[in-house]
């Protein structure tokens, strides 16, 4: 075989293994080109943040509409703050809807539900969610039930 | 007794200074290595017979792999109810572990073992010194593309056979045993991540190749030059390789996976 074609075969080699490269950033694992710079930040206080973890998701009607930046402790309210990244095209979430911790499935992941509110006014960058549910401790239910309180 | 003690001494002591010899050898490969423009076309060469023609059997073998971690996956995630977390169970598999390793074990079996035998003829027909008689330095001219090429291909390689074997799992979990398509790649994205899952991966597979081209070339460059010594480095390059891959994996794992 000539040099010239080894050559062109051996470029065609290179440009699969960088063509896989990009195919798993975009598609596996969900890369996008999207910057962070088309989402807006909202917060929300929990008693009780359960499992939730930097990049769960945030939901509303069981739709993604972004994910959790950060956890943290409120020190002087002893609440759990979470700070959340939403899509900039969900601008007109109601001021009075609630952020609720769900589970998906009996023992998925936990995410925030964002459950609707009727407010005509929408929440703004940098708001924080008025009413908040925290996680259900499936714990903390059994032991009430038994308890009878 | 003590023939046996002094034995086992010299034994060890042979595996130092092999060792060690590797050591100089590396360095002075390395070394050797700037010319960038007279040894391309010899690089090229080599990314042909080690890369382009490995490319078979990793992509086969990618294939079936991504095809039976779907069976498996499938079968075990239904008894929970959860088979649409199959997309996230391979492509994590494979990004992460299968991926590097398969192909760095395939690479030392294909590539790395024909390094070994083409090296050694070279130093048993006395190619090699007699390059060195023509003031030509057979590290530069012989050993550098190789190792170079070995060490280029490895990565390229590893995610060829990651794509394909995610490729092959869709083919089996969406396309046979109807998972829905969706929640295989939706699954997949949210949670692989790029830097903290396929980048390391990929550092694992540069590891890789860097261990496995060089052994491959040293064995060769080192053998007794008689065709019991080819063949007897042909068989040290897969084994140290395997053996190689397999510890620095644990390493690498406990790393980049490990949380303390």
């Amino acid at each position: 075989m000539g040099n010239r074609s080894i050559e062109v075969i051996v470029g065609l080699f290179m440009i699969a293994g960088l063509a896989a490269l990009l195919f798993l950033a975009l598609q596996v694992s969900g890369l996008s080109p999207q910057a962070t710079s088309d989402r807006y930040t909202l917060y929300a206080n929990f008693n009780d943040s359960g499992g939730l973890a930097p990049r769960s998701r945030v939901a509303m009607a069981g739709v993604t509409i972004g994910t959790i930046e950060s956890v943290t402790l409120d020190k002087e309210t002893f609440q759990a703050r979470v700070k959340m990244a939403i899509d900039a095209d969900v601008d007109n979430i109601p001021a009075d809807s609630a952020a609720v911790i769900r589970t998906s499935g009996l023992l998925g992941d936990q995410y925030i539900d964002v459950s609707v509110g009727g407010d005509m006014e929408s929440l703004q960058p940098g708001d924080t969610f008025y009413s908040t549910q925290s996680a259900m401790n499936l714990e903390r239910l059994i032991s009430n039930f038994a308890s009878g309180r | 007794m003590t023939d046996k003690l002094a034995a086992l001494g010299r034994q060890g002591i042979a595996v130092v200074a092999s060792l060690g010899r590797s050591g100089r050898f590396l360095a002075g490969v390395l070394m050797g290595v700037p010319r960038p423009i007279k040894g391309f076309p010899l690089l090229v060469q080599q990314l042909y017979s080690v890369g382009v023609l490995s490319l078979a059997i990793v992509v086969v073998s990618g294939l079936f792999i991504g095809m039976v971690l779907a069976l498996q996956g499938y079968t075990i995630l239904s008894d929970f109810g959860s088979e649409s977390a199959i997309g996230q169970m391979i492509a994590l598999t494979l990004v992460r572990e299968l991926g590097p390793v398969v192909t760095a074990l395939l690479f030392a079996g294909r590539a790395g073992s024909a390094l070994t035998a083409e090296i050694g003829l070279m130093k048993a027909t006395e190619q090699l010194s007699s390059m060195e008689m023509m003031g030509v330095d057979p590290l530069r001219r012989v050993i550098a593309p190789r190792l170079w090429a070995g060490f280029i291909a490895m990565p390229v390689l590893a995610v060829i056979f990651t794509v394909v074997g995610i490729w092959g799992g869709m083919l089996v979990g969406v396309e046979w045993l109807g998972v829905f398509d969706g929640a295989y790649w939706g699954n997949m994205q949210s949670s692989v991540d790029f830097v903290d899952d396929v980048l390391n991966g990929l550092v694992k597979s540069v590891v890789f190749g860097f261990v496995c081209a060089w052994i491959a070339v040293y064995q060769g460059y080192d053998c007794l030059p008689t065709s019991a010594g080819i063949s007897s480095a042909t068989t040290k390059t897969v084994v140290y390789s395997s053996l190689a891959v397999l510890g620095l994996d644990f390493a690498l794992t406990a790393v980049m996976f490990g949380d303390f």
